[in-house]
This record gives structure tokens, sequence and C-alpha cells, in this order.
């Protein structure tokens, strides 16, 4: 097929779409982006028109102070993740994209949990999650706890249903950050 | 220098001849620098008719165009234009004027946000922050706005930044990381491509816009003669492919030939270059061209599977692989006659529904008889400019355009008023073209203010509306689809063109009879200066065919 000129019978039905599909899972988009004014303007610019669905987003700054880097979280299931990487690149601020995939890259979050709980038996249980839970307590009151917790956003969630019964009063999520594993770069 | 005038240097730098605006108190600095600056100023009505303007002269040449407003009220004067220029795909560069640094963000006088308001219509966008940065960043508002998929870009200018004293070097390097547009095709996907045209039986070239900005009809010819491919081309990329040509199958899409679209319809392998799917060329996507694989040839990959899945995607410039596909399709040695029975077919259509009207017995003026005599006057040499409604459908229809470059409207955003600013700019491009400005009498009002532009700066272009007393496009949907119930769109009777082309400066003249039209047409073409026509046509013409919207192409009534 690769030769030029040569007359290898190619059958129409054979061929196959590529591109515009929906990969029904969610993703994890690392963005080097030039750090200028507008540019997380223009990206959330972006979404809102096209209509796609940011789930998390987290920036900062990077080694270099020319350069930003994004972490988005986007449902796959609910818009074509080839589109939103594509749309994406046409701006001229965004330098590169990384589609990471859960088993090719760590990725954290971290989340404050303000729990009620009074003296006595609630507080000791929530304590006991919040070790199990790897967490740290970071804030104590008369009637509440304040926890601090970091890992994939399932053990985050997983965290908050435990505490959830306990009387969950309010509750911050950073939105997940990630980096690829091994010695390359995102 | 005055950044102002590292400005005019920069410009120049870029090979601008002509700048359309209009001065405020936000760029009187750049104004001052224009006084002596040795760059065509055209002084326009509105800013939106410089905006159109700039847009008719990038289109007409290819060259970038440039429109000057100043801040507030000047930058959103032309947020149309810009829209209207991202959804064409026009190189364009739009220098705003903006308040002082101080006020920025206090709601000055005549502040607007312009970054924020233009954000989602521009390719890119620039607020100049320090003065130094001038003439690095109109390089890159440059080179953004001509290459890869052409666009707008605005250049926010704050005041005070403009008068600033700098030392002026030209930039003749870009500094950015994130914008590396591929031209070049991937050599594998151009040989399958000629494998799958090779195979193909019922094959359909469907070449748009991007064909006429990569210059690249000479090219899209040289393929589609490579055997006997039917061609069709968008509204946009009327004139990429002669339309004497044999091959021709018409245009396609809402107002299209049947034959363009039953071609479509059921075509096995329909090569796309330079287009993107539009809604008026697909109909309901999910019945369209249910048969067909598709090669999907763009310079934007953000085109490719957006509305339609592409089997052999090519990112890349026209320019660049339609000769290599050109030249592996030759070196396949396909035998032409497995598509005889496609032709055989597409004959049949094109003989049982040919696109026709039927004309008036008596001296009444119908619409597309209209565009014939445009034909015949101009001798179809003429560059036409269009508004938009049925006027601009028939025109599309029944004026053969046989190169590129010389039909210009507005296709995306379908901008009403388009047609005589963006006439101007064409003319100021190519003075020694005819230029006609086919306008709509609804169009035409809302633009009007441009010919004083035109009678001032000695601009002769020539304007034939096209009048029915109608918004004639939205007469025919009320008309078709919403029972007869005519609301809001009974123009009546004002204004007398003619009068207003005389208040204006130019010769007004009006025809009735159809005797009269041919002749008109030419007195017109051959006056000094500006002109305006006043035709008046039949008032309740349907423009057919037409796919209603969201049913499939084959469904076509009329």
């Amino acid at each position: 097929m690769g030769e030029p000129g040569t007359k290898e019978v190619l059958n129409l039905e054979e061929l196959e779409a590529s591109g515009g599909m929906m990969t029904g899972r969610r993703h994890i988009l690392s963005l080097l982006v030039e750090n200028k004014p507008g540019v997380l303007a223009r990206i959330a610019g972006l979404f809102a028109r096209r209509g796609f669905n940011i789930d998390s987003l987290a920036v900062g700054p990077t080694d270099d102070l020319h350069i930003s880097r994004l972490t988005l979280t986007v449902d796959g299931a609910a818009q074509p993740i080839d589109q939103v990487t594509k749309q994406l690149h046409k701006l001229v601020n965004v330098i590169k994209i990384r589609d990471l995939e859960p088993a090719e890259c760590v990725a954290r979050e971290l989340a404050l949990f303000k729990v009620s709980c009074s003296e006595g038996e609630a507080r000791a249980q929530v304590m006991q999650f919040t070790d199990i839970f790897r967490g740290k307590v970071v804030d104590v009151s008369k009637r509440s706890v304040t926890i601090e917790i970091t890992g994939t956003d399932d053990k985050i969630e997983a965290f908050e249903e435990m505490v959830r019964p306990f009387g969950l009063i309010e509750m911050v999520r950073t939105g997940e950050i990630a980096v690829a594993r091994g010695r390359g770069t995102t | 220098m005055r950044a102002v005038d590292a400005l005019i240097e920069c410009l120049k730098a870029e090979g601008v001849e002509v700048v359309f605006g209009l001065p405020g108190g936000a760029n009187l600095p750049t104004y001052d620098a224009f006084y002596d600056g040795g760059i065509k100023h055209v002084l326009v009505r509105h800013e939106q008719g410089g905006g159109h303007a700039a847009e008719g002269y990038a289109k007409a040449t290819g060259k970038v165009g440039v429109a000057l407003g100043t801040s507030g009220p000047g930058a959103t004067n032309l947020v149309t234009a810009i829209t209207d220029a991202m959804m064409d795909s026009v190189p364009t560069v739009f220098l705003t004027g903006q308040v002082r640094t101080e006020l920025l963000g206090t709601d000055g006088f005549q502040e607007a946000d312009t970054i924020g308001i233009t954000m989602p219509i521009v390719k890119h966008s620039f607020m100049i922050q320090h003065p130094l940065e001038l003439p690095r960043t109109l390089h890159e508002a440059f080179h953004i706005a001509r290459s890869g998929r052409p666009g707008p870009v605005v250049v926010d200018i704050p005041q005070d930044l403009s008068r600033a004293d700098i030392a002026y070097e030209p930039a003749d390097d870009v500094r950015l990381p994130g914008y590396q547009p591929t031209t070049e095709g991937n050599q594998k996907q151009i040989r399958l491509a000629a494998k799958a045209l090779a195979n193909s039986r019922r094959p359909v070239i469907y070449a748009g816009g991007g064909v006429v900005n990569a210059n690249a009809a000479g090219e899209l010819a040289e393929l589609v003669t490579a055997d006997r491919f039917p061609c069709t081309c968008t509204l946009m990329g009327l004139g990429a492919f002669p339309a004497s040509h044999p091959q021709w199958l018409g245009m396609l899409g809402m107002h299209g030939t049947r034959a363009a679209n039953y071609a479509m319809d059921e075509a096995d392998l329909i090569c796309a270059v330079g287009a993107r799917f539009d809604d008026r060329i697909t109909g309901k996507l999910s019945e369209f061209a249910p048969r067909a694989k598709f090669i999907h040839i763009d310079i934007d990959p953000a085109e490719i599977s957006k509305n339609v899945p592409a089997h052999i995607p090519i990112v890349g410039d026209a320019k660049n692989i339609l000769p290599k596909l050109t030249a592996e399709y030759r070196a396949l040695d396909t035998d032409s006659s497995r598509l005889d029975g496609w032709w055989e077919r597409i004959r049949g259509w094109q003989e049982k529904h040919p696109l026709g009207y039927e004309d008036s017995e008596d001296s009444e003026i119908k619409p597309q008889y209209m565009i014939e005599a445009m034909h015949e006057a101009t001798g179809g040499e003429a560059i036409i400019t269009s508004d938009v409604g049925q006027h601009q459908m028939w025109c599309a229809q029944y004026f053969p355009f046989q190169r590129p470059r010389q039909w210009i409207n507005s296709g995306g955003l379908g901008t009403m008023g388009f047609g005589l600013p963006s006439a101007m700019g064409a003319k100021v491009a190519r003075p020694d073209d005819d230029v006609v400005c086919l306008a709509g009498d609804g169009s035409l009002i809302m633009t009007v203010q441009e010919l004083a532009t035109c009678v001032t700066e000695d601009i002769p272009v020539k304007v034939f509306i096209m009048n029915n007393g109608y918004l004639g496009m939205v007469r025919q949907w009320q008309e078709l689809f919403w029972d007869r119930r005519y609301k809001a769109v009974e123009m009546g009777a004002s204004p007398d063109w003619v009068k207003l082309a005389d208040a204006f400066g130019a010769l007004g003249m009006r025809v009735t009879d159809k005797d009269e039209l041919l002749d008109a047409m030419k007195t017109a073409l051959a006056e000094n200066g500006p002109v305006v026509v006043d035709v008046h046509v039949a008032k309740e013409e349907n423009c057919y065919p037409m796919i209603p919207a969201g049913q499939a192409a084959r469904d076509m009534v009329g």
C-alpha cells in the first residue's frame, strides 16, 4: 500500500472513519500555555461557546516563568475529546496538550472537609477515618473538625462518602493535577 | 521615533498599501502618524463599513486587509465585521484604539473591553502593554492573520502607549511557540486518497473557500481533470473551478443545483478540499451522503471530523497537497470508463432538473433575468460582491464564475450590509477591474452611508439593487413554512433610491422595464463615478431548489 504507483486494490468499504467519537471515559488534559494575561479567559471561553463541559480545572506556574500549566478534566462520554483537543490547539497561547491515560500518569487532588462533630464517639470516628485515609486534621473547634486529604479523585470521593453521615458542613476541592509516569516530561 | 510612527513602518514592512478607518480620541496619535506616513487611508462613514472594506480588499487580493477604529464604540462597531472575517476565514488585522493605561478598567470615556468582547470571534488578539512591544506584536498579528487558516486579528493600542518614544527595530521573526500550522500533507495519506479515488465508481470533488484562500484553483483543476471527476463548489468556493467546464456540477447545498446535491447523496467517495461540511451543505447530518466515504483535505485540523467523520484526513495547505495527490493519482493509471455509468446518471439529472425559472411574458423583471443581464452587461468579467438574501442565492446560481476572487460575499455569517463596503474595498484593491455590488433593498440600507465614502474618495463601484420591496429570503420562508403569515418583511417604498444616490453625489438610475435593463447596466458600467441602479423585480419570486432546514439533501423542494 505504501509504494507509489502500485495498483493494490483498496476496497472503499474497508475504509474506517477516524475521529469524532466519544471515548466514554474521563480524560485528564495537561496543557502548557503561555503565561500571558487573558489565556485562562480564552480557554474558558472556548469551552463555553463550543458547549464543552469542564469537570475541573487547576492552573499554576511551572519552572519557566513564561509558561503555566493547566490541568483540565473532561468527560469523554459527553463530548468528542478529539474536538476538544483540536479546538484547544487552535488557541495561539496553547503550546502543548497531553491527554493523560489514567494508567500512564500520577494524578492527585487536594480537598478540605469541614465535618460537624462534637466531643465523643462521632469525633473519634471522624479522626479514625482521617487516619485510614492518611489525611491531616488542620483545624478543630468545639463542634467541627477540618480535614485535609490528598489523593486521587476516587479516594477523595470515598472519604466524602464516609464523613457525610456525620454532617458535612462544607468541602473545597482543588481539581486534579497530574504528571506522566517515568522519566519523560508530561 | 514615536510608537505610532513605528506602527506605520511596520504596516509598510507587511506590504500594507491602504487602510480603512475612522478616527477618535483614543487613536489620535495614530492618525497623526498617518498624516505624512505614506500609507493611503480611506475615511469611512461607519467602522463596520471600514471592516467590511478591509474584508473585500482581502478577498479580492489574498492580502491582509486592515481596518482602524477608535476605542469604545469604534471597536464595538467593528464587531460584526470581525465576526464575519472569522466565519469566512478572511486575513484581516483590526487596529483599535484604547483608553490610556491608567484608565483601563475604570469605565473611562469611550472605554470598552475590546479584547474581552472580541475574544470568541478572533483568530487571536493582542493588547499592547508596553510601547516597545509594538513592532513585534504587529508582525505577529500579520503572521497569524495570513498563515494557516487565515482569520481576523485584533490589536488594541492604548492611547498613551502609542505616543511613547521607542527605538524602532523591525521584527522579522515571531515568537509564537503555540502556533505552528501544518502546511505539508502526509504523503502516506495522500497516497491512500489517490487509491481511494482510483477505486471509486461514484466520486465527487467538493471544493470550498479554502481553495480560494490557498490560491489553489489551478491545482484543483489539475486534480479534477486528471480523470473525469465531477466537481462542485460551495458558496464560498464559487470560481475555484470554472463554471463553464463540462465537469462542473453547479453549486451544492441549500440552494444548490439538484444534480450537485443528488451526486453528493449517491456518491461512494467524496473528496472535500478546503470545505467544512457546513449545515447549508449537509442538511440533516444523519442523512447526508449515506453511501460515501470521505477524504478531507483542510489546513485546519479541527475541521476534520468535526461534522462528518473523515476516513482519509489530510491536514495541510491545499496548494501543496493537491499537486501531490494529482501526481499519485496519475501514477495509478486508472481506467476512466469506470465512471461512465456515473456520468450517465449525472447527465440524466442535469437534463431532467436543470436550473431554470419562468420568465415573465410582459415587462416585469424576474430576479433571475436580472442576474443574466448582469452577466451579459459585464461580459462575465467583473468582480461581483453581494449582500445577503435571495439576490445572493440567485447570483450564486445564475452567474457562472470562471475564476476565483471574482465572487465576494458573506457566507458563514451572512451579514446583510456586506455588499457595498466590500465592493469599496475590492475596487480599491483592483482599480482596473469593474466592481459591481449586487444589493437587496433590505441589505443596502444597512450600510448605504458608505456611498459617501465612494463619492468622496472617488471609488466608482456600481450598485445594482434587486428591489422587490421585501426582506425576500425571510418572506420566502414565511411563505413556505409559516403559512404566508408575513410579518415584518415589507420594506415599503422608502427610500427613493435614485434621490438618495443623488443626495450622496452618485448617479442614480431606475429600471422597471425588462427591455431597458441591459442598456441601463451597460450605461452604469461605462460611467466614471459610483452609480446606483434601482431595479424593480418581481415581488414574490422564490429561490429554488431549496433543501428545507434540517432536512435531507435528497428532499429538495422546487
